[in-house]
């Protein structure tokens, strides 16, 4: 028996350091693309593409000065920037206005009415109707193409309209009392509650709006309103020289960055974002993956 | 006055008194209503009119003409869809992927939590995780472009490493012997940690009474995993694989579109990139609209059969 206990022991160590080897080499196979593409990207135009490295022997910062001199890349932040506030506020907005009177019992035919909000979860118009409804309203290369056609998601009302429910409903019932109406009882009562929820949903939908690309691609086709992906996109599929307008540059400039840098450069920018927020967040998602898997 | 008379003789019968009642009951909740009617205008005008919409897959659009003037053609553009290869290569294409991505990419994250589950050190634990869900945060415009370098062959780290050991590089991205693994493995490298939340939940669930009672018994670590931790498992991944199931037509445009070119579009065009090469690239309005309405309808199909399935085995479904 206490042979049999040391062998087991002996068999566990060597599962812990072989699992603790595998999510090591885990961590790793999902961390190298970035880190390569960083390298890369950090890499002056000496150094030969050919070769492997996990810091550039040679590091230079001309790649992200070229980047940041394009005038596409600067406005594509600004134009991804305000999208995604305004984006955010208003599905936030709207989410919420939306949950309350169907999280509240009394409310006439709620059924019907949640009904008419959940069935689009699983049956849309697709692709085309959308499109061809975003250009009868008029919203071609508007920036409220990217904002409106989003504005409810039918499944984060459901996560927000099941939290509103399971709150006591003996909260709003002294508000009824003082006669304070429902907009009042929203506002001062139950928004306080919720703003667990309120943050979570915000942050879902902010990083949808930054990642978002394809709306953007169907309905903007002026240059100067498009989203950053979508023109980082341009810059890695169709090159760097039409999308930077590099051509006006003297021959020294030009040698000092590749083009390969400068596409790594462009993905790195829009990623960098997310890559710096997404540790301090991703605690609410997981949170909010809970919430929603309780009761969809 | 014979409204009074009959509201006291029979008042749920009376067509007059119930919408009086549906107006009251509607006066009372006006501030509610007041909330309600901004998202459901959202809805009526985003979502309902885009499924009135779908009529054009019955019609032959004209822009001019606009959608409601378009003549009826009735299943004309069915027909041909059926008739054409074009469509049936990119079904196959739909269903094949999905078939690979379910097989290779489900069981994935149950592994992962599985072994992370077993990771003692807590610290440790917590960095893998996080690790983990970083891909799930780039969206794949991003990663499109950052797989075109990373697989690119020539200044791709794989196909620098198979050069330096003498091997011939690879274009995987435009190789259709390997389009398909490429979109299988990136899918499953992006989904891995994320997808595998809900069972280190589960897992973190388990009652730890029942690992207590089979140490007792004389479990080893291994043991308790076979016959205490996989058993838990089994109800939540029962629900997930019929979810995954239901969803075999719902092809990840981003993905595909990002990483696919012509060059591999005999293996990797699915329903959705050949809807909008069709409707938008090439406007065949009709036709597209009745690509995508096919597949609409299957989808929708398999999630209610799935969901039906998914109540009778465990009593638990999306409704």
């Amino acid at each position: 028996m206490a042979g049999n206990k040391i062998k087991t022991s002996f068999s566990e160590k060597i599962f812990d350091s072989t699992n603790t080897l595998f999510m090591i080499i885990f961590c790793m196979t999902t961390l190298y693309p970035f880190v390569y593409l960083l390298s890369m990207s950090l890499a002056s135009a000496n150094v030969p593409l050919t070769q492997l490295y996990l810091i550039p022997p040679e590091i230079s910062f001309e790649s992200y000065k070229r980047v940041f001199s394009s005038n596409y890349i600067a406005s594509g932040f600004l134009v991804t920037i305000y999208k995604t506030i305004l984006g955010t506020l208003l599905s936030v907005l709207f989410t919420f206005t939306l949950a309350y009177p169907l999280s509240r019992k009394y409310f006439p035919n709620r059924g019907f009415w949640t009904a008419l909000v959940v069935f689009t979860m699983f049956f849309s118009g697709g692709l085309i109707p959308n499109y061809l409804l975003v250009r009868n309203l008029g919203l071609m290369n508007s920036i409220n193409a990217l904002v409106l056609p989003n504005l409810v998601n039918a499944f984060y009302m459901t996560i927000v309209r099941n939290y509103m429910m399971s709150l006591p409903d003996s909260l709003e019932e002294s508000a009824k009392i003082d006669g304070a109406n429902d907009i009042r009882i929203l506002v001062s009562i139950i928004l306080p509650i919720c703003k667990p929820i309120i943050a979570t949903i915000a942050l879902w939908i902010a990083v949808w709006h930054w990642n978002e690309w394809f709306q953007c691609l169907l309905y903007i086709t002026d240059p100067s309103k498009q989203v950053l992906q979508v023109i980082m996109r341009r810059v890695v599929m169709e090159g760097t020289q039409q999308v930077m307008d590099l051509s006006g540059q003297s021959e020294v400039e030009a040698a000092a960055v590749t083009t390969e840098g400068v596409k790594a450069a462009t993905i790195m920018v829009t990623t960098i974002p997310i890559l710096i927020v997404y540790p301090f967040i991703q605690k609410y998602f997981v949170k909010g993956i809970m919430v929603g898997s309780l009761k969809g | 006055m014979q409204v009074v008379n009959t509201k006291k003789k029979l008042p749920e019968n009376t067509l007059l008194t119930k919408i009086n009642y549906f107006f009251r009951e509607y006066w009372k909740n006006r501030y509610l209503l007041l909330l309600l009617l901004p998202g459901i205008i959202f809805f009526i005008v985003f979502k309902y009119i885009p499924m009135y919409g779908l009529q054009i897959a019955f019609k032959d659009y004209k822009f001019l003409l606009g959608i409601h003037e378009s003549p009826w053609i009735g299943l004309d553009t069915f027909r041909k869809m059926f008739a054409m290869e074009s469509f049936w290569q990119v079904f196959r294409n739909t269903l094949v992927i999905s078939f690979y991505q379910l097989v290779i990419g489900f069981p994935a994250p149950i592994i992962f939590a599985l072994l992370l589950n077993e990771v003692r050190k807590m610290k440790f634990k917590k960095v893998v995780q996080t690790i983990s869900y970083l891909p799930h945060f780039v969206s794949w415009v991003v990663l499109g472009g950052l797989f075109m370098q990373f697989l690119s062959p020539s200044i791709g780290p794989i196909n620098i490493l198979i050069k330096a050991l003498g091997g011939q590089p690879i274009y995987f991205l435009a190789d259709t012997d390997w389009f398909r693994t490429v979109l299988v493995s990136t899918e499953v490298w992006k989904g891995l940690g994320w997808n595998s939340i809900i069972y280190l939940a589960a897992l973190s669930g388990i009652d730890p009474a029942l690992y207590e009672a089979a140490k007792i018994d004389g479990a080893g670590r291994f043991k308790q995993v076979i016959h205490v931790t996989i058993p838990s498992l089994i109800p939540i991944i029962t629900i997930m694989i019929i979810f995954a199931t239901g969803k075999v037509v719902n092809d990840n445009f981003d993905q595909v579109f990002n990483l696919y070119n012509p060059a591999v579009y005999s293996v990797g065009d699915v329903l959705s990139t050949y809807t909008y090469r069709r409707g938008v690239v090439n406007m065949e309005y009709s036709f597209a609209t009745a690509v995508g309405l096919f597949k609409n309808v299957i989808s929708f199909g398999l999630v209610v059969g799935t969901n039906y399935i998914a109540r009778r085995i465990n009593d638990y479904g999306l409704w």
